[in-house]
């Protein structure tokens, strides 16, 4: 049994429109991406998306065990999310679990659509993203992180899988839902798409919308899904920017 | 993908089946896009020993759904919520490609997809399914719904099926009234029974594209021909109350358009669970 039984909020959001975290309906939490910052895989990417702080890495093209699963004509993608048993308030048991299992499928699929798998027959692309720290959304910012490592790993790509979450506060739309409105609140959305093409790739939804409402929502999400998309941009920019630098500076002394 | 899960259809089969959605708005089995294959829900027909249970055909695609009640602890972050848990079972006679062993990643996102609608709309109403100890709040009990549902048969479209038996199964549940003595003891009274208290009836329409075409209740074949498939969970308050995109990508213009068809088509479906509830009545 656990001690860390968290007790709600009295409200949620003020009438003038200030969240319980202080941000306003339309407001993100602060997004931070970094590119290769692992050694060994080869592509890797590590984002802060509110107290979210995640770990992405892609493996391949590479054989794939068991040979049975390969495809004649094309990669075969694998994703695996998981939380680290430190990641949240009371510890998870390691492992897979239904939701997590759940997870891994969706972020599979949101990044399916982007990549070009028939470019590598036979082989696997494996994706691992590592939850080290929860904070609500999870799965958006473990897909976008994802897709700036599949980037990174130098996957050929029709562009960069953005993500973000909407929620419902009592009658209020609200952009990348907070941890307590994750828990309290009345309804949570969270969706991906390849921003270069107008291409929805993941919609889930749960709590309750009004057919309005939902359209409503995302509409708001996809406009997040464009500023995220800059920050994936510029992530993958200033790698090389630095490598640059580098090379510069060796070269100048 | 898992290969052992894939049937294998010809190219010029799915190539057929795309030409003609395209050119004549028309599916291979003959249905227009937006119709749903024939749909039977046979509540409490006494296949199970279930306090609640529901057959249903949708096509050649067959599901039941049974419920069985037991009394527990509550989770400690809901102590005075009752609790309801969902499982999906993909039976190896179902299909071919089915295989026995724990349920996979298709398997779960199926029972959490039917959990997620039956919990956002509230349909079991928890807070009524406590058992209060007389004096002692913490030493409280509550009810504890296990809603199992069985795949007979696969021809496609699982998730709708498998909504739809698990808002009749629950819809047709009785419970008996359980009692707690000061000494902590429970005590049930299993001629008195009353039903399950539900409060309202989420239905998932599930859309697939082919090509650019939206059709609803896609089935096995179309499933496999299909670019991407979207499942829409609406109830009779017409509020939304779970998405699940399977796979593939949706324009913004398409998500609209599948929002609509899901509101409308989900009152079909609702009439036929109300008709089903009250066919299972009638014959208690």
């Amino acid at each position: 049994m656990s001690i860390f039984i968290e007790k709600p909020p009295e409200k949620l959001i003020d009438e003038d429109g200030t969240r319980i975290d202080g941000r306003k309906p339309d407001e993100m939490r602060p997004v931070r991406i970094e590119v290769g910052i692992l050694e060994n895989a080869d592509g890797s990417a590590y984002i802060e998306w509110g107290g979210n702080r995640i770990l992405a890495a892609v493996y391949g093209p590479r054989e794939l065990h068991p040979k049975h699963l390969a495809q004649p004509d094309k990669a075969v993608l694998r994703c695996r999310y998981n939380m680290a048993p430190f990641s949240t308030s009371t510890r998870k048991k390691p492992g897979p679990d239904r939701r997590s299992i759940e997870l891994s499928k969706v972020i599979r699929e949101a990044l399916e659509p982007s990549l070009f798998l028939h470019e590598f027959p036979g082989t696997t692309i494996d994706v691992f993203v590592e939850v080290l720290r929860s904070d609500a959304g999870t799965r958006v910012a473990g897909t976008t992180a994802a897709s700036v490592a599949l980037a990174d790993a130098g996957i050929p790509m029709r562009g960069l899988v953005s993500a973000c979450t909407v929620g419902r506060v009592g009658d209020v739309l609200v952009l990348d839902v907070g941890h307590e409105e994750d828990q309290w609140g009345d309804a949570d959305l969270a969706l991906s798409m390849l921003v270069d093409y107008n291409e929805i790739t993941l919609l889930q939804m749960d709590g309750t919308l009004t057919p309005q409402q939902l359209k409503q929502a995302i509409g708001m999400a996809m406009d997040a899904c464009k500023k995220i998309h800059e920050l994936q941009k510029q992530a993958i920019r200033e790698k090389y920017l630095k490598i640059v630098r580098e090379i510069a500076g060796e070269t100048s002394t | 993908m898992r290969p052992a899960h894939r049937r294998v259809i010809s190219l010029l089969k799915k190539e057929y089946i795309k030409t003609i959605i395209k050119e004549d708005k028309i599916r291979e089995d003959g249905r227009h896009p937006l119709d749903y294959r024939k749909i039977e829900i046979k509540a409490r027909g006494g296949f199970t020993k279930g306090e609640g249970e529901a057959w249903v055909r949708l096509g050649r695609t067959q599901v039941l759904a049974g419920v069985k009640i037991d009394v527990g602890d509550p989770y400690p972050d809901s102590p005075d919520t009752g609790v309801l848990i969902t499982h999906e079972e993909p039976l190896p006679l179902a299909s071919p490609t089915f295989e026995p062993g724990p349920p996979d990643e298709n398997a779960i996102e199926l029972a959490r997809v039917v959990d997620r609608g039956i919990r956002s709309a509230e349909a079991v109403d928890l807070k009524q399914l406590v058992i209060p100890h007389p004096t002692d709040p913490g030493r409280n009990k509550v009810y504890l719904i296990f809603l199992d549902i069985h795949i007979l048969d696969h021809d496609g479209n699982l998730q709708d099926a498998s909504a739809l038996a698990g808002i009749a199964a629950l819809m047709t549940t009785v419970i008996p009234e359980v009692k707690m003595t000061e000494d902590g003891k429970l005590e049930a009274n299993l001629e008195k029974l009353k039903p399950l208290p539900t409060k309202a009836i989420p239905v998932s329409v599930t859309i697939a594209k082919i090509g650019d075409t939206l059709i609803v209740d896609p089935n096995l074949t179309e499933e496999e021909v299909a670019d991407s498939r979207i499942t829409i969970t609406v109830d009779d308050h017409n509020r939304v109350c779970a998405i699940q995109m399977l796979g593939g990508s949706f324009t913004p213009a398409e998500l609209e358009l599948a929002i609509d068809i899901a509101t409308v088509k989900s009152r079909e479906l609702i009439e036929k669970v109300k008709a089903a509830v009250k066919e299972a009545e009638a014959n208690a």
